[in-house]
């Protein structure tokens, strides 16, 4: 069972996978229902999926939810779009690299929260701000992601299309590109989990919708089972995004894939 | 006039922190006639993939110069179809989109890439591994797909870096024969570098050996072997008495390799 590297059949693989989340709602239950934290700190399972069902049919949630997503969607959009690209440039030509690889390096550092009053100066508190958030903590993870992926391109396929009468762009789009956009993929979807993270922020600070605004306004209220139902919806999102860009690199890229 | 001249072409690798420098090919002269099928032997690290390497364009020399039908190599190009070691069938295409690479950077029309495509499938037997991906085939598939992709570019000159080196030796033999074949029906001009004495007998018109680092031509040694061949002739007193002649040559040049390397 414990084999180092040893593969684990599906069914196995399956089942281990919910043991977990039993074991996790038994133990929450059993820190509530058994008292040993009051109700005021951690609502109990059944409180806190009712509270969920409250939120969906009395406060309109599902808006919430929709907005959040809206926004996490297009502010990670907008980066990538500008991102990737610029990112196979510097993968692929070392002086571009040289002029943008250090400032970017360092921009990457900056957090993305600590933005947040600045951008609201700057662009209130409207979605301009939120996308902005997105954008900020997203753009340079990907640039130098993609960088580093494209410039550990085969350097012995570069060579190979040379022989087979490859000039530059032919090279890029035809040889980096594609060996490149699985990894480049992956890289996607794991930013896309950090965007996540960037709006639940962006949110918390001067916000009139979306998930994270729920759990501030929840807060007030000290209604823990709200929260803990808005945090495990983004969980739940984040789980069948992941799924999704899964799916979607794997009918892709079926010759990633291949063992 | 010679299909491929190389002159007194060398190549000395800058020294790697403040070392001295490599001279890894000693100036060298060649010349390669119309259809000629040159073997380049020598002991592992004696500059012949280096020699090839300049001729493919991939690397540049230090003095001397490629002339190819006169004109002189600077980069690589689709002229010169190389086949190297490694596998570098690019694997997010398939086997027929491999082939056709080269004819795609060219814009040759889809329904003509397809026409050459089929014929060099069915030429290194791949028929029904068409839509296959590089990591669904063995290395000799992989190999006879990279023969095809060059191959499909109807280059002046193929060249061949030890491609079937990393082969089992039944794979190996099949290989050769394939590749003798497409030789004798196409009439290309080939240079092939090798380390397998009997590959670079089998396969050449000439052999040429190279002493170890740093590497020059030692002799240019001319097979003279009926064609079309077939692998029963590795066994013939001929084959034999070419086999006894190079094998000196190349040991005194593998000991006086392990020697350096002390």
């Amino acid at each position: 069972m414990f084999d180092p590297l040893k593969p684990v059949s599906p069914g196995r693989r399956t089942a281990l996978g919910i043991l977990f989340f039993v074991v996790f709602f038994a133990a929450w239950g059993v820190v509530t229902y058994g008292g040993i934290v009051p109700p005021l700190f951690l609502a109990d399972p059944v409180k806190a999926a009712r509270a969920g069902i409250e939120l969906f049919t009395k406060y309109n949630f599902i808006g919430d939810v929709g907005i959040t997503i809206w926004r996490v969607v297009g502010g990670f959009l907008i980066a990538a779009v500008f991102a990737v690209p610029l990112g196979i440039l510097m993968g692929a030509f070392k002086s571009i690299e040289a002029f943008f690889e250090p400032f970017i390096s360092f921009a990457r550092y900056l957090p993305a929260s600590a933005f947040i009053p600045l951008l609201i100066l700057w662009a209130g508190v409207g979605e301009a701000q939120k996308l902005s958030v997105i954008i900020i903590g997203s753009f340079f993870q990907i640039v130098l992601m993609v960088a580093v992926i494209v410039g550990g391109s085969r350097i012995d396929l570069v060579e190979a299309s040379k022989t087979l009468g490859a000039k530059r762009a032919g090279i890029v789009l035809r040889v980096l590109l594609p060996g490149a956009a699985p990894q480049i993929a992956e890289t996607l979807r794991l930013v896309l989990g950090w965007a996540w993270t960037y709006v639940i922020v962006a949110e918390l600070i001067g916000a009139q919708s979306g998930i994270g605004h729920m759990i501030m306004d929840s807060q007030r209220l000290l209604d823990t089972g709200q929260m803990i139902f808005g945090i495990f919806v983004i969980g739940v999102i984040g789980l069948v995004s992941d799924f999704l860009f899964k799916q979607a690199n794997a009918r892709l890229y079926p010759w990633y894939f291949i063992k | 006039m010679s299909k491929l001249r190389i002159e007194n072409v060398s190549r000395v690798f800058p020294g790697v922190r403040g070392g001295e420098p490599t001279r890894a090919l000693e100036p060298t002269n060649l010349s390669v006639e119309d259809n000629d099928f040159i073997t380049i032997l020598g002991p592992s690290g004696c500059g012949k993939s280096t020699l090839l390497r300049i001729v493919a364009g991939l690397d540049q020399p230090t003095t001397g110069s490629v002339l190819l039908d006169g004109e002189a190599v600077r980069d690589p190009g689709p002229d010169r179809g190389m086949v190297f070691q490694s596998y570098t069938l690019f694997p997010w295409l398939t086997v027929r989109e491999n082939i056709c690479f080269g004819l795609r950077e060219k814009n040759v029309p889809d329904k003509q890439q397809a026409e050459i495509a089929a014929h060099f499938i069915n030429q290194v037997g791949l028929k029904g591994f068409e839509n296959h991906f590089p990591k669904q085939l063995s290395g000799g598939m992989q190999q006879r797909t990279a023969l095809a992709r060059a191959l499909a570019n109807d280059p002046k000159i193929m060249l061949l870096d030890e491609p079937f080196g990393a082969l089992d030796n039944q794979t190996r033999a099949l290989m050769q024969e394939l590749l003798l074949g497409i030789w004798e029906q196409h009439k290309k001009t080939v240079l092939f570098v090798t380390h397998d004495i009997d590959e670079a007998i089998f396969m050449a018109n000439r052999v040429l050996v190279m002493t170890a680092r740093p590497g020059k031509v030692k002799c240019d040694i001319a097979i003279d072997l009926p064609h079309p061949r077939h692998y029963t002739m590795k066994t013939t007193p001929e084959f034999a008495a070419y086999k006894a002649r190079l094998t000196e040559e190349i040991r005194v040049e593998a000991i006086r390799s392990a020697q350096a390397e002390h």
